[in-house]
């Protein structure tokens, strides 16, 4: 073989090398640049994984408030939250509150009956606070004598 | 669900707090292990609900259906509302079952056990309307307490089991008596033994007729535990109440019953109608006997579209407590003209009747499509609420479904 020859082959073998070598390192590179920037590959991981990781971190307060609703009972964020979900929810659902809508009247006759009738004890002077926050949360809306139908979902009937 | 998964990862003492008492045996729990007390029960899994039935309340669960769902012509349990006031009772043993009468007015006290009843008297099979007295509740205003049921607390199953008539003469009455109370094992929200969640009942004429059963079938088969497995009061016509689940005592009484849920403003209306709002003192209070007339458009499902052109065909249910349905009239015009659906009579006393119709709409639209049924006294269904009253009973306004003619 011509030596010129040769030395092109070598040259040539050389700069495939060199690109191959580069290649790998550029792989790796963009691969720790993007470990980085997503360490646990949550891009890879189908939205259903997504959703669940989600949800366990946002349970992490038994308490938790979410959208202005006491998530584990479904209250309605307000002073006297608290007082409301230890006082009104041992012996019923705290739906049987959520459902109803009263004046401040009226919220003390259900608690004084529940008093007189139902076992519920003396609350003392959280009554005022417990109160006030049924009635400023939970107060009642003007309906009128017939409503107009509501949350209608369309569907396409086939006959 | 997200709950749970927090709770199972969480330090024992913060389950020990979520439950109100000390884990005795915490260390010993396998890991990943969820405690009973903290299990979120699936309401339609426990009792074979329908996952489209409406929880209102889960202590005491209360839950109803929607009206596409009573469709059937016999409710299925899986469409079948609950309503309870106390706790389900646990761990019931059929073959140990007994039911005790007692009160002031029996010659003497007797019992007799579930086999005992079930063997001695005749059986008879009922299909009964059954309607919470608060059915529609959430319509009234000022809004009344309570569960906000909208439509779909009502149901009609088969019942078989022997007349109450028939075991009331075999214990022996004297002849002061007016008013029987059931007694059951159902146990009060407070944990307290000596507080019966309720305990109501009817007057003699209504435990005397033919149609009120002690049951211990429904729909052919055992009753199923949220419905009163294993022995049931049924009084079709009445508010659902006076038909008392698993029960094991009724008292005869020389006045009317007076157990709970009897008194005050429970199941009770002003004896004079009053102003929406107005307070009425519990002496002015009626207990409520026979459910006025009512019915419910159970196809199509609210909502529907259709084309310009089709008719519309509708069905559903008419029931008037006591009394039969005469007839059930349809609107399209918010009751500016009513057309007369076909009409079919009960298969017995105290069963819903079922009505049908094909509906012609004139042009493209919105339309709601309104039932009014009649009973054969000749009072209708108000399309607007009724006499407005403290415990929102009796809503019988009529029902309505959405369509859109396109």
């Amino acid at each position: 073989m011509d030596p010129t020859e040769k030395f092109k082959k070598n040259a040539r073998a050389v700069y495939s090398m060199m690109l191959s070598i580069f290649a790998v390192f550029a792989v790796l590179g963009a691969f720790l640049v993007y470990l980085t920037i997503d360490p646990t590959f949550s891009a890879f991981k189908s939205p259903k994984a997504m959703e669940e990781y989600t949800s366990v971190s946002e349970t992490d307060d038994y308490d938790k408030i979410e959208n202005g609703i006491h998530v584990r009972t479904g209250f309605v964020e307000g002073e006297g939250l608290m007082l409301v979900v230890n006082n009104c929810t041992n012996c019923h659902s705290a739906k049987l509150v959520t459902q109803n809508r009263m004046s401040k009247e009226g919220w003390e006759a259900t608690i004084r009956w529940m008093q007189e009738t139902q076992n519920l004890w003396d609350l003392g002077n959280n009554q005022e606070p417990i109160v006030n926050y049924l009635a400023t949360y939970y107060a009642p809306t003007q309906k009128g004598r017939r409503q107009n139908l509501t949350a209608i979902e369309w569907y396409v009937l086939e006959d | 669900m997200n709950r749970r998964k927090f709770i199972e990862k969480s330090a024992l003492s913060t389950l020990a707090a979520a439950i109100g008492s000390e884990i005795v045996y915490g260390n010993a729990l396998p890991k990943g292990y969820r405690l009973l007390a903290l299990q979120d029960p699936d309401p339609f899994k426990m009792f074979n609900k329908d996952p489209q039935m409406v929880v209102l309340n889960d202590k005491p669960w209360n839950i109803e259906a929607v009206a596409h769902l009573l469709d059937d012509r016999i409710t299925p349990n899986k469409y079948m509302f609950i309503r309870n006031n106390g706790k389900i009772p646990e761990n019931i043993n059929e073959n140990e079952w007994s039911i005790r009468f007692d009160g002031e007015s029996v010659k003497q006290k007797k019992s007799y056990t579930l086999q005992e009843l079930k063997s001695k008297f005749e059986h008879h099979t009922y299909q009964l309307t059954l309607e919470c007295g608060g059915n529609g509740r959430s319509e009234f205003d000022p809004p009344a307490k309570g569960n906000q049921w909208t439509v779909g607390a009502v149901s009609c199953a088969t019942w078989t089991g022997v007349r109450l008539r028939d075991v009331l003469e075999d214990v022996g009455l004297k002849n002061d008596a007016v008013y029987i109370g059931y007694h059951a094992a159902d146990t009060h929200l407070s944990g307290d033994p000596n507080k019966e969640p309720i305990s109501r009942g009817a007057p003699m004429a209504k435990a005397f007729q033919d149609e009120t059963l002690l049951a211990f079938k429904m729909n052919g088969k055992d009753i199923p535990l949220a419905h009163g497995y294993p022995l049931r009061l049924v009084a079709g016509g009445w508010p659902a109440s006076v038909s008392g689940k698993w029960i094991n005592g009724i008292s005869i009484r020389n006045k009317v019953h007076d157990g709970e849920k009897m008194t005050g403003s429970s199941y009770r209306v002003p004896c004079e109608p009053v102003a929406p709002g107005e307070k009425v003192e519990d002496k002015d209070m009626c207990i409520i006997e026979s459910m006025p007339v009512k019915s419910l458009i159970t196809y199509p499902k609210t909502g529907a579209t259709i084309k310009n052109g089709s008719s519309l065909s509708i069905r559903g249910h008419a029931w008037a407590g006591e009394l039969e349905v005469a007839k059930v009239e349809y609107s399209i015009d918010f009751g500016s003209t009513w057309k007369t659906c076909k009409l079919e009579s009960p298969v017995n006393r105290l069963a819903w009747q079922h009505f049908s119709a094909s509906v012609q709409f004139p042009k493209k639209g919105y339309y709601e499509v309104w039932a009014k049924a009649t009973d054969s006294q000749g009072e209708s269904q108000p399309m607007v609420l009724p006499g407005w009253n403290p415990k929102g009973y009796l809503n019988n306004a009529c029902h309505r479904i959405a369509v859109k003619v396109s």
